[in-house]
């Protein structure tokens, strides 16, 4: 079946939708979604998104951008980062005036906090010496996200927008670098669907479920940057994943950066504020990539606490702030403790260990979304990516916390946007049936295979080992080691065996579809680690202690090649106002 | 310790009605979430087992089921809490039409929700610089109500929509609470108008079973309330 739309958004999360809403109602505009919009994985974010709206005390753009940079180790392009810095308090603005409920000042303004690797100057004559902590992370109590993606969701159907959900995108047609459409299966009736389009803008997340231990949804399988990456374009940047430090012992569910921005403290197992020694000035509100190599390091030092389960953790206290304020401020976060844990935050300390939280790389994009088909910077003429899949850079090495909400309202707005210019004198691109072929062929074989192997087992030892050996701390010989895995998991994902040969609502086949998208985006990350000799953000190799920005300021694009091994070609950052300096807090 | 379960299978394709299958799973531990068993299942005993899930949190919403008798988010239920010296029964959400196994159709669940305006309506234009002027204290009225998850285990518990398909039930009527309180909205007397009507709010008998399924603990019955107060103190 062929589909016809003049736009395709592929993701119904805050990216998505806030692109959705965008589009002018004179094109039409489909949105297609693994799962229900409300369900998509922005709903799980919780602290807040930042701009210098300047409510509670003075701030800027201009401190806001130059804590992204610091914050990204510099590898952010300095331009996106004022882009989306300066956008950041119109796009907070609009979105309550979309209606998105928020935490208040005594003004009835929107509330803010403080958050992590959020500053200004503490002398004004003195900008970058010293800096400490500010309020500038918009809030509503600890459901930030929740409500965003709801108010998000609310205003796609104001505006009537057309939704494919529970539809599995399998390939984007791409020809002679322009985009064509995509082609996505209804998973309740495993009907093939080639949607012919004259833009398509990818919006699909993220793929933590590439590691054991992550917050991420059990959606979040890279399908979008698998797509990408499959058709020949390159992924960016992607040695960059963000471990969140304080994830819910064992099962890694997001606790926020809120609770330490309401003045919770990290502790090691001898009750020591740890983030003293780590992070002199803000402490605890360190950037998340120093909290969570400060907390392996506390451990790898014997400094942790020994789960039941073998893992160690540390502690996040929250008991000296009261009940009132634990109530008020962190009322899920501290349910989840209770549910998960059984500890009782208000007189217990919760145990916390680092998380797979976020892809700082992606899709490369220009600051339109625009996605680039090499290093140089030429497009793909009708494809656009925004939010987590997308790749401006505005994160670089490092995400500083509640700068991935902001990411997708104003990314995907300015999707959007180009989208509709774009438009203005776009045309169809002819498209046929066979387009779907290649999607045929890969879902026959998967339904057919009389193999041995379970998607689950490939699937479990993909996450244990790149957590072991392509995590926080990562050197040659365990990124080597990676690479004879996956190349082994990539055989055998080959001689998978399904115990569901059903159309209706396939979830199997769906999970075997998913691993092969893992697979696909743990290759471009682990070479993209290997090769990358230095250590910046969240990127860091025992072996190479240091950032080397004489060799390594630029960003890593990896293009998938046969034989399993990718071709890594480099982008310069851009630079504007900020040399890179020590990245001291 | 092992569980002993019993979930309702239906695969269209072969069965002509739903059944029930017992699986046994080894080794599990009372801190598990429901949904670890199920996908213990999943993963390694039957592979055809069909069921919804994302976040494993409590967030998202898809895993909505009835456990025992009760609608529950599979994620948000601990083995702890469940008596499981006893086979656990795990049925789909009932009064929705069952796609697989437990997976339901939501089709009329989000039509519903639809039909109450489920957005901020305000003809007149935000202020140009900066945002609506809320007190927190009005915030926080809405907070309650915004918590909503829409993973429908209010409506499906409650036995006026299992009489009447087309009561619009708990979960729109929570969502229509949300703007009709919101002061920044101007619209309340077009949704009290939406409620005031035969499979509107006067369906809500306080029979508070969407309170005790709701994983996200709304006091769903006390917000109706409120809105029939409402509606009942409006002009003629």
């Amino acid at each position: 079946m062929i589909k016809t739309f003049d736009v395709v958004i592929v993701g119904a999360g805050g990216a998505g939708l806030r692109a959705a809403v965008e589009i002018p109602k004179e094109y039409s505009c489909a949105v297609i979604s693994k799962v229900f919009p409300p369900r998509s994985h922005t709903g799980t974010a919780q602290g807040g998104v930042c701009a210098a709206l300047g409510n509670m005390e003075e701030d800027s753009w201009e401190n806001h951008a130059f804590d992204t940079v610091k914050g990204s180790d510099y590898l952010g392009d300095q331009d996106s980062i004022d882009v989306m810095c300066q956008d950041a308090i119109r796009a907070i603005i609009e979105l309550e005036h979309m209606g998105m409920p928020f935490s208040r000042n005594e003004k009835g303004q929107i509330a803010q906090r403080k958050f992590g690797g959020h500053t200004k100057p503490a002398d004004k004559n003195d900008p970058y010496t010293k800096r400490v902590p500010v309020m500038r992370s918009c809030y509503s109590a600890d459901r930030t996200g929740h409500v965003m993606l709801q108010t998000l969701f609310e205003n796609s159907i104001k505006n009537q927008v057309t939704f494919f959900s529970e539809y599995f995108a399998t390939d984007l047609i791409v020809e002679d670098g322009v985009c064509k459409g995509v082609v996505a299966m209804d998973i309740a009736t495993s009907e093939i669907t080639v949607f012919q389009a004259k833009a398509v803008l990818f919006a699909t997340g993220g793929y933590g479920r590439v590691f054991r231990i992550t917050s991420n949804a059990h959606a979040g399988t890279g399908d979008g940057m698998a797509l990408v990456y499959r058709a020949g374009l390159p992924l960016e940047d992607m040695e960059f994943f963000q471990f969140h430090p304080t994830g819910l012992w064992k099962l890694g569910i997001l606790v926020s950066e809120a609770a330490r921005g309401e003045g919770g403290i990290l502790k090691n197992k001898d009750g020591e504020r740890f983030m003293e020694r780590y992070a002199p000035t803000v402490k605890d509100l360190a950037p998340r990539d120093m909290v969570s190599r400060a907390i392996i390091t506390e451990i790898r030092e014997g400094r942790g606490v020994k789960g039941s389960d073998g893992t160690d953790y540390v502690y996040l206290d929250l008991t000296h702030l009261g009940k009132e304020v634990i109530d008020e401020k962190l009322p899920e976060i501290t349910g989840f403790a209770r549910t998960y844990l059984g500890v009782e935050p208000t007189t217990d300390p919760i145990p916390i260990q680092p998380t797979a939280h976020y892809a700082m790389g992606g899709i490369p994009t220009n600051v339109d979304c625009e996605v680039l088909k090499n290093e140089k910077g030429d497009i793909v003429k009708g494809l656009y990516a925004a939010g987590e899949c997308a790749c401006v850079s505005v994160h670089g090495g490092n995400r500083l916390g509640t700068n991935s909400l902001l990411d997708l309202v104003v990314f995907g707005r300015r999707g959007g946007k180009a989208i509709a210019d774009f438009l203005k004198d776009a045309k169809f691109h002819e498209i046929s049936e066979s387009a779907a072929d290649r999607t045929r062929n890969v879902i026959e074989s998967i339904m057919e295979n009389k193999g041995t192997e379970k998607i689950s087992n490939l699937r479990t030892e993909l996450q244990n080992n790149m957590m072991e050996l392509c995590g926080i701390f990562r050197n040659e010989q365990d990124l080597r080691r990676m690479i004879e895995i996956l190349r082994d998991l990539r055989e055998r994902a080959k001689n998978v065996f399904l115990q569901d040969k059903g159309r209706v609502f396939n979830t199997e086949l769906i999970g075997a579809l998913e691993l092969h998208n893992l697979l696909d985006t743990a290759e471009a990350t682990v070479f993209s680690a290997y090769a990358r000799q230095e250590s910046r953000g969240a990127h860091t190799r025992e072996d190479f202690t240091s950032r080397n920005d004489a060799e390594w300021m630029k960003h890593s694009f990896a293009f998938m090649k046969d034989g399993g091994v990718p071709e890594l070609k480099y982008k310069p950052v851009t630079i504007t106002r900020y040399q890179p300096m020590e990245r001291k807090y | 310790m092992d569980v002993q379960l019993k979930i309702l299978r239906y695969n269209p394709e072969k069965d002509t009605e739903p059944y029930f299958q017992d699986f046994t799973v080894k080794g599990v531990s009372n801190d598990w979430r429901l949904l670890d068993v199920l996908q213990e299942i999943k993963w390694q005993q039957d592979g055809t087992l069909t069921f919804r899930y994302s976040c494993a949190h409590g967030i998202c919403g898809s895993d909505g089921m009835k456990v025992n008798g009760k609608n529950r988010l599979a994620c948000s239920l601990l083995l702890k809490d469940i008596n499981t010296k006893k086979t656990i029964v795990v049925e789909p959400l009932p009064s929705l039409p069952i796609i697989k196994d437990l997976v339901v159709d939501m089709t009329s669940f989000f039509s519903k929700y639809e039909v109450v305006k489920p957005y901020l309506i305000n003809a007149t234009p935000p202020p140009q610089n900066g945002e609506r002027l809320q007190s927190n204290e009005d915030a926080e009225k809405l907070f309650e109500s915004a918590k909503c998850i829409l993973c429908a285990c209010c409506t499906t518990s409650c036995p006026s929509t299992w009489t009447n398909e087309n009561y619009l039930g708990p979960a729109a009527m929570l969502k229509a609470y949300r703007f009709v309180y919101d002061t920044r909205d101007d619209a309340a007397n077009e949704r009290l108008d939406i409620l005031d009507t035969p499979d509107g709010i006067w369906r809500c008998h306080t029979i508070f079973n969407c309170i005790e399924a709701c994983p996200k603990e709304i006091n769903l019955t006390w917000h109706f309330s409120q809105l029939k107060k409402r509606i009942s103190s409006r002009e003629m």
